[in-house]
């Protein structure tokens, strides 16, 4: 007998019992679960009690207090047209760089990236494609935001790698305020909405930098993937 | 030496483990304290626990179904799933796949499931060069030990032990570099293992979660090194174990939602990564195969017994965090891949009652671990049947004669009080005139580590007598108070 049939027989035999409901109502609760998935309560009431009061704040002043809990950056823009400028002080003011003074950042073919105007700023070099053991700066847009927890959506594929979010030291990753959602939830519903419905190979919930406690209990930045993460705000 | 003799003697170095004893003695600041506060934060936490309890059982009662519909679901999405009966099944899988890839790195994410089959070693053997990158595990993996904790498995291990291993490990740098801090060891830990990052054939992770209705597996990391794992190499294999799957993406939120507050205090863990198949015909990177391996070993026994619920496990840590005893003497003493409370519930049923049903006498059944389990797994009442199991089996004849002389007097009540009324004058007599007691004779093991606290007023059973029958009079004295008053009042 195969594997696989040894191990469904057992799980059935383990389960067997005589108040057990009949095949056909545990299929039938089966297909029922998941052509309608439960709504677990609170999943959307879901809000976490904060002394300085943000839970009583917007959407997006949630998000950005999780953000700075997490000692994530935020760079605020006015519009798509100052992303270019704004990302590029960053850089200057946060990231060392090349003695040519040039910061390389390295993104993906996202369309709405590739349409901002980075002709506008000096001082930063674009390289495209996947990211590279070399590669300093990652710059991604994500889908979605979550006030919760200050995480953000990222998914996979040639518009932004999933590489530039874990082999460069900073990651710089561009959000609509328009697409801050409450909950994890709400999150994967944009998801969907963006991708057709269809699950990408990896969907990347990111909060914060990479991090570990493992030596002396002390929480330190950049255990394997970035050490900064900053996220850029635009608004329509 | 047997295995419960084993474990009377590793709980003896652990005590007397000066360095091991500083280590454990921030547990209570670190873990602990963390998951109060994320408790604290989260409005709904416990009615949370209640609703990640009723999802994990709705998942177990319907197991098989939701195996298979994950494996529909996966196999859709490019992945390749094979199952494996015990752990030798799975680390020959392992090896097949590894083999047929041609691989010689192999980058491995933690996972206790390969800790409970031993796979690196079984790798190593086969003369690949494994190397784990989850920092702790690959402390561990350097100095030829097993992790101490399921989720910090190098919290045995002061600062000053890893800037040891890493001078004599770390032979190519050079001997006179830093390593005083633990940013400055990170950074050098960071710069061994990406090469082995970027030069790994194939990726091993384990899975947190893994989702019926799509097919996916959720795997979350602090420090991201199950994402370059997964996504550098040509092969990606999860590892995982048949109770991991959930229905659906609405079942797996609340249990993310606890898993990380219960684990370490964080909202969210750093990185929560869904990974549905291997690379689609337009994706830059990512593995050209994903191989998923469901194990049972053990695990169809438990679902069986009266100790399923031990199955809804979501492996947070945080029972052992809050347990008086695993904070006494930290993980390795139990000899079990799976320490504290929930390894005493389940390290029996996958390495074998004869291996491990000793472990549940190292509790207090205080019932911390049941009061912060975030799926309510009875572990005080698992640990209780493994006890009676346990009886079963050989003891030594001190302990026989001890178990049979205790089960008479229990019996037999006029003996029993009389008995408990000379040990609680002689405790007092004992104590003196102060309220614990330092040193027992004969009994010496129970004060060698703490004082015992001296008895105050008579035997427990005595106080309560008095308790009930002032609380009788007290009743008698209101009901004719209540009389007197019913008689005043007519008129």
């Amino acid at each position: 007998m195969s594997h696989r049939l040894r191990i469904l027989s057992r799980i059935r035999k383990a389960l067997d019992a005589p108040a057990m409901p009949s095949e056909t109502a545990r299929a039938e609760a089966v297909a029922e679960r998941i052509a309608h998935p439960p709504q677990h309560w609170p999943l959307r009431s879901i809000q976490t009690a904060d002394p300085e009061g943000a839970a009583q704040l917007t959407l997006i002043g949630r998000f950005k207090a999780q953000l700075a809990r997490l000692g994530a950056d935020v760079i605020e823009v006015g519009s798509v047209a100052e992303i270019p400028a704004a990302l590029a002080n960053y850089v200057a003011a946060n990231v060392a760089d090349d003695a040519a003074g040039l910061a390389r950042i390295r993104m993906g073919s996202d369309a709405f990236l590739a349409a901002l105007p980075w002709s506008s700023t000096s001082g930063l070099e674009i390289a495209a494609g996947m990211a590279e053991a070399a590669d300093v700066i990652g710059v991604s847009r994500a889908i979605a935001g979550v006030a919760e927890t200050g995480t953000l959506l990222l998914v996979s594929g040639a518009e932004n790698p999933v590489t530039l979010g874990y082999l460069p030291e900073t990651h710089i990753v561009v959000l609509e305020t328009g697409a801050i959602v409450a909950s994890y939830e709400e999150a994967m519903q944009s998801m969907l909405a963006a991708t057709g419905g269809r699950m990408p190979r990896t969907v990347n919930l990111i909060t914060g930098a990479s991090r570990t406690g493992d030596i002396g209990g002390k929480i330190v930045m950049g255990a394997h993937g970035p050490r900064r993460v900053a996220v850029v705000l635009w608004s329509a | 030496m047997t295995a419960r003799t084993q474990f009377d003697a590793d709980i003896d170095t652990a005590l007397a483990d000066a360095p091991l004893q500083r280590a454990l003695a921030d547990v209570p600041a670190g873990f602990v304290a963390g998951r109060r506060r994320a408790r604290e934060e989260l409005l709904e936490f416990e009615p949370l626990r209640r609703v990640a309890r009723d999802i994990r059982d709705h998942a177990l009662a319907h197991l098989d179904l939701y195996l298979e519909a994950f494996e529909s679901n996966a196999t859709k999405a490019g992945s390749r799933v094979h199952w494996a009966a015990s752990g030798d099944d799975a680390c020959r899988i392992v090896l097949d796949i590894c083999r047929a890839a041609g691989a010689r790195t192999i980058t491995k994410s933690k996972s206790m499931v390969s800790e409970e089959i031993e796979l690196r070693e079984r790798l190593q053997d086969a003369e690949f060069d494994v190397v784990e990158t989850d920092l702790g595990e690959y402390l561990v993996q350097i100095r030829n030990e097993k992790p101490s904790h399921i989720i910090a498995p190098a919290i045995h291990m002061r600062a000053e032990d890893v800037a040891d291993v890493f001078r004599r490990q770390h032979g190519h740098l050079a001997p006179d570099r830093k390593l005083d801090t633990p940013e400055e060891m990170i950074a050098e830990a960071r710069g061994i293992l990406r090469d082995k990052f970027l030069s790994a054939d194939v990726g091993i992770t384990g899975a947190n979660f893994l989702v019926a209705e799509s097919g996916s597996a959720i795997i979350v990391t602090n420090e991201g090194n199950a994402d370059l794992t997964m996504s550098l190499p040509k092969v990606h294999v999860i590892l995982t174990s048949i109770d991991k799957v959930v229905p659906t993406f609405s079942d797996a939120w609340p249990l993310l939602r606890l898993l990380a507050r219960s684990a370490t205090g964080q909202a969210f863990t750093a990185y929560t990564t869904i990974v549905t198949g291997p690379r689609r015909p337009d994706d830059p990177d990512g593995p050209e195969q994903c191989h998923i391996i469901l194990l049972d070993n053990g695990r169809t026994e438990l679902l069986a017994s009266e100790m399923r619920p031990v199955l809804r496990c979501i492996r947070c840590g945080a029972c052992m965090n809050h347990c008086p005893v695993y904070c006494s003497i930290g993980g390795h003493a139990y000899n079990s891949v799976y320490p504290g409370p929930i390894g005493a519930a389940l390290s029996p049923a996958l390495a074998g009652a004869e291996q491990a049903a000793h472990l549940a006498e190292a509790s207090t059944f205080c019932g911390r671990c049941e009061q912060v389990c975030p799926v309510e797994i009875p572990l005080v009442s698992v640990m209780r049947q493994w006890r009676s199991l346990a009886l079963e089996q050989p003891r030594s004849r001190r302990a026989r004669v001890m178990l049979h002389t205790w089960a008479r007097l229990a019996q037999h009540p006029r003996i029993y009080r009389w008995c408990a009324g000379i040990a609680a004058r002689s405790l007092k007599w004992l104590a003196g005139s102060g309220a614990r007691i330092r040193r027992l004779p004969f009994l010496h093991a129970w004060t060698d580590y703490r004082d015992l606290a001296a008895p105050q007023g008579g035997t427990f059973q005595q106080q309560w007598a008095q308790r009930e029958h002032k609380r009788a009079q007290r009743d008698r004295a209101d009901v004719s108070a209540a009389r007197a008053r019913k008689s005043d009042s007519v008129p």
